[in-house]
């Protein structure tokens, strides 16, 4: 497997270089691809921030408020992830949608006059729907980052003289951070490359870089500019992954020390 | 501590919304399951369970399950087995670039699966080979394994060492301590691999679009229906039994899971192993 | 004296030379050592001085760098684990969690296949030896840890071995189950006539066990002798402070007469020792401190009963053990305390801190080191 796997970047690069580089040179410059891939970006990147940010909380109440079951607890946050990811992308649009299932709600309960038309075909669309799927990957590094936590250290902690919310930016916050670390890796780096969603939920202006690597492939029939284009992607979302786990842990580090 | 209370009340209504939000999508499948509309929209309008009847006599869709269950069983069974001997070396030996080696395995964990569709693609282009089910059970394995050992090392490191070193000090051989000791004690994490890369296989859609000739997947076959809203429902009734299914593989795995537990000896309401 | 209990006793194990390096560590540095047949044998040191690996060594679980280990005349080199004549009980004791206590015990006679009924009387014989009959049928993760512990003394013991492994198998009870097992598994050496090596930390469990005990640190043996020779005899400091206290003072020789050697030590003055007092081969100008142990000192109260020496100082430290005291006394001209202990006899009042008081000592208590 391992040499499949080496094999298909090493033969990869061959093919490519025989190509020249204007494919990169074409992905790194037509301001449509660079739109595309500065889009996809920020788009995961608000994925990352609200998924993480919303998953937190959680991930600390089944470990510090959940005590019976806490493995029950695991399991249900776990289940909705593991049925069809097509199905869950397209019931998303069903809910977001003009005459969906949030907007009808929100008519009948008189909050609303007229259907939002800001939550489906566009970037939001795509973040709900993104934050959604990689729920679970996003609470589970923080639920093992906490329940790592010796509970002693927060009685120690309080012991000292910390109330709650001191205790907890002063010892669970830094000490949960290399599970927000894993978290906010894991989220980012597959959602830059997701294609169902923008597809389904994103609209024209939810389009992101993975799209126009499908199409490049398709109809467009020029592999390498895709290829060109994903690799290029590959190696963005791997620096930004880097700088992250980088910068993070020399802060820990100055923190703990 | 009525300060604490009212935190943890927060946190409560939290955790609740929050759940409403992971479940809403999955609980309205069904709803529009039996819905006797064609249109996929509030409010309903009656019960029915003809959509699941559509499905019986839908061909296309009876070759895409085959299909499907092809690619599927094949992935979780190969996955499965590297995944084993792969775990068991991590787990036992120390060998050289041990961390490099493991990192590019567990590397298709977080690439995006258009990146590892696209260069599959490059490679099989590239030698020739032309697109099957086989090539998707390939994209499919290399997605897996890293589940596969996942699931497994945390088995492999449940074990104590000793165990099979007792097995061998009582005159057993190499083979016949993997028999006897061995394998009955990561038996659980072997079903539970294997019920989870059955369904990451069956539930994979990129890939499978990229890397699959004339057969389609399941997956690919419900993205193509997704175009006409006419056989929206009848998806929809598709997606329950999936659903359903899915539930119960999930449950048996957690069911092996816990019984491993509970075999160590350990409180079977920890989380060990499940992660 | 104790050494020639078992005079005709052979050689079960023999170690010569036996080496054994991870990459550049050295773990162990050349061990040679005879264990003799039927004999308890202990292999005690701190953790990391080589003993566990030294035990995997014999049990076929590591392979000497250098060096042979001959197990009943018979060289070990290329045997693997399963064919050699040991059988270990292990520190986790191992107990296979999927298996019941019967087919936990039997494991290793399946290979041998045995007609139903033995194999069936020989486990329950094995379970009845450590007093676990009718446990046979229990699943093995309902057992406690001392039961864990019987079982997998049983496992080993019905595959008859010439040698019984022990890695620290007593570690993870609580100190009374500790207690009871080390007196148990005692008579049951006894009984059975097999050599068991014991791997232990625990300096009191080495000294109550055993017929024989090596000290070993830093991959070495230091001293292999029976438990009252290492116990009044250590070769040297380490052994000293590693098998119970033992209280150091500065010393020197000033003269030497056919009989004795003249000691200038501190705190206690002149002391004369025999020449049969000094280890083989130390000559006296070759003696820099002396060694006594806190028992061999004794604090009189009321002015009874006498000693042959008396010293006096000043009680800095009283702790109460209930049968026994402990007392940290500042002995006059010294400045670091001793420890002397006393044992609480009917009437003898406590010390308390501050007070005087008068210390009595035998000079053929006190132990000689380089």
């Amino acid at each position: 497997m391992v040499v499949t796997f080496s094999f298909w970047t090493q033969n990869y690069l061959d093919l490519d270089t025989s190509f020249t580089l204007a494919n990169y040179r074409e992905a790194w410059t037509d301001p449509l691809y660079r739109e595309l891939m500065l889009r996809s970006l920020r788009i995961s990147l608000i994925v990352t921030i609200v998924t993480v940010l919303l998953a937190f909380p959680i991930a600390y109440h089944v470990s510090f408020h959940v005590h019976q079951r806490k493995a029950l607890w695991l399991f249900l946050i776990t289940v909705p992830f593991w049925t069809s990811y097509l199905l869950r992308v397209f019931l998303w649009k069903v809910i977001l949608g003009y005459n969906g299932v949030l907007n009808s709600a929100l008519l009948g309960l008189g909050l609303i006059d007229e259907p939002l038309s800001f939550i489906l075909y566009n970037a939001n669309a795509v973040v709900i729907t993104l934050a959604h799927a990689w729920a679970p990957f996003a609470i589970l590094p923080i639920f093992v980052a906490l329940e790592r936590i010796d509970r002693s250290l927060l009685e120690a902690a309080k012991d000292l003289g910390d109330g709650p919310v001191r205790s907890f930016f002063r010892v669970t916050l830094p000490l949960a951070m290399p599970g927000v670390v894993a978290a906010t890796i894991i989220v980012l780096i597959p959602t830059v490359g997701d294609y169902i969603t923008p597809r389904l939920v994103g609209g024209t202006e939810g389009l992101m870089i993975s799209n126009m690597i499908q199409v490049q492939f398709g109809k467009a029939n020029n592999a390498p500019l895709g290829a060109a284009l994903a690799v290029s992607s590959m190696f963005i979302v791997g620096g930004i992954s880097l700088l992250i786990f980088f910068a993070t842990r020399k802060i820990g580090r100055g923190g703990a020390d | 501590m009525s300060n604490r209370r009212n935190k943890l009340n927060w946190l409560n209504v939290y955790a609740v919304v929050y759940m409403v939000f992971l479940y809403a999508p999955v609980v309205l499948l069904p709803i529009f399951a039996f819905n006797s509309s064609t249109i996929i929209a509030f409010p309903l309008s009656g019960f029915t369970t003809e959509w699941f009847g559509v499905l019986w006599t839908t061909e296309a869709l009876h070759n895409a399950v085959r299909n499907s269950m092809l690619v599927s069983v094949s992935t979780a069974i190969i996955s499965t087995v590297l995944g084993l001997f792969a775990a068991r070396a991590v787990a036992r030996y120390t060998f050289p670039f041990q961390r490099g080696i493991m990192g590019l395995v567990m590397l298709p964990l977080v690439l995006p699966e258009i990146i590892i569709a696209v260069s599959l693609l490059i490679v099989l282009i590239q030698l020739g080979l032309s697109l099957s089910l086989w090539t998707v059970v390939l994209g499919h394995v290399l997605i897996c394994t890293p589940f596969s050992i996942a699931v497994l090392s945390s088995a492999f490191r449940g074990l104590d060492p000793s165990m099979e070193e007792a097995s061998f000090d009582l005159g057993e051989t190499h083979w016949g301590t993997f028999r006897r000791v061995t394998f009955p004690l990561v038996m659980p994490g072997v079903i539970s691999s294997l019920l989870i890369t059955f369904t990451i296989s069956l539930d994979e859609f990129i890939i499978a679009f990229f890397l699959t000739g004339t057969d389609v997947t399941l997956p690919v076959y419900i993205w193509s229906q997704l175009r006409f809203p006419a056989k929206l429902p009848s998806i929809m009734a598709l997606g329950t039994i999936l659903l359903a299914l899915t539930v119960v593989l999930l449950i048996l795995a957690e069911f092996f899971r816990r019984r491993s537990a509970t075999r160590r000896g350990l409180d079977a309401s920890t989380t060990e192993g499940l992660i | 004296m104790l050494d020639t209990e078992k005079p005709h006793a052979r050689t079960i194990i023999d170690l010569d030379g036996v080496t054994k390096s991870f990459g550049s560590v050295q773990a162990l540095k050349g061990i040679t050592a005879t264990i003799r047949e039927g004999e308890f044998f202990s292999l005690l040191g701190p953790s990391g001085c080589g003993k566990t690996t030294l035990l995997r060594m014999i049990a076929g679980f590591e392979d000497p760098t250098t060096g042979t280990i001959t197990i009943d005349d018979k060289p070990m080199a290329g045997i693997a684990a399963n064919h050699r004549p040991t059988n270990m009980v292990f520190q986790s004791y191992a107990i296979f969690p999927h298996l019941s206590v019967a087919d936990n015990v039997g494991y290793g006679l399946k290979k041998r296949r045995l007609p139903k009924a033995d194999y069936k009387r020989e486990v329950e014989q094995a379970l009845a030896m450590v007093d676990l009959g009718g446990y046979g049928p229990r699943a093995a993760h309902t057992l406690s840890g001392g039961q864990r512990q019987r079982v997998a003394l049983a496992r080993a013991l019905i595959m008859k071995p010439k040698v019984v492994l022990l890695d620290e198998p007593l570690s993870a009870l609580d100190k009374k189950l500790r207690d009871q097992m080390q007196l148990e598994l005692r008579q049951l050496q006894r009984s059975v006539g097999i050599t068991f090596i014991l791997v232990t930390h625990d300096q009191e469990e080495a000294l109550i066990m055993s017929d024989r005990i090596a000290v070993m640190f830093d991959g070495q043996i230091e001293q292999l002798a029976t438990p009252e020779e290492l116990y009044r005899r250590p070769v040297n400091q380490r052994v000293a402070s590693f098998i119970g206290v033992m209280n150091f003072l500065g010393a020197q020789a000033t003269g030497s007469t056919d009989t004795h050697v003249s000691l200038d030590v501190q705190a206690l003055g002149k002391i004369d020792i025999p020449h049969s007092g000094l280890p083989k081969g130390m000559k006296p100008e070759d003696i820099h401190r002396v060694g006594v142990r806190p028992e061999m000192m004794t604090i009189l109260i009321d002015g009874a009963p006498s000693a042959e020496r008396i010293v006096e100082g000043e009680v800095t430290e009283t702790s109460y053990y209930g049968d026994m005291t402990y007392y940290s006394v500042r002995l006059n001209g010294l400045e670091t305390p001793v420890t002397i202990s006393m044992r609480n006899t009917a009437g003898r009042a406590v010390l308390r801190p501050g007070e005087t008081a008068r210390v009595g000592f035998a000079t053929d208590s006190i132990i000689v080191f380089r």
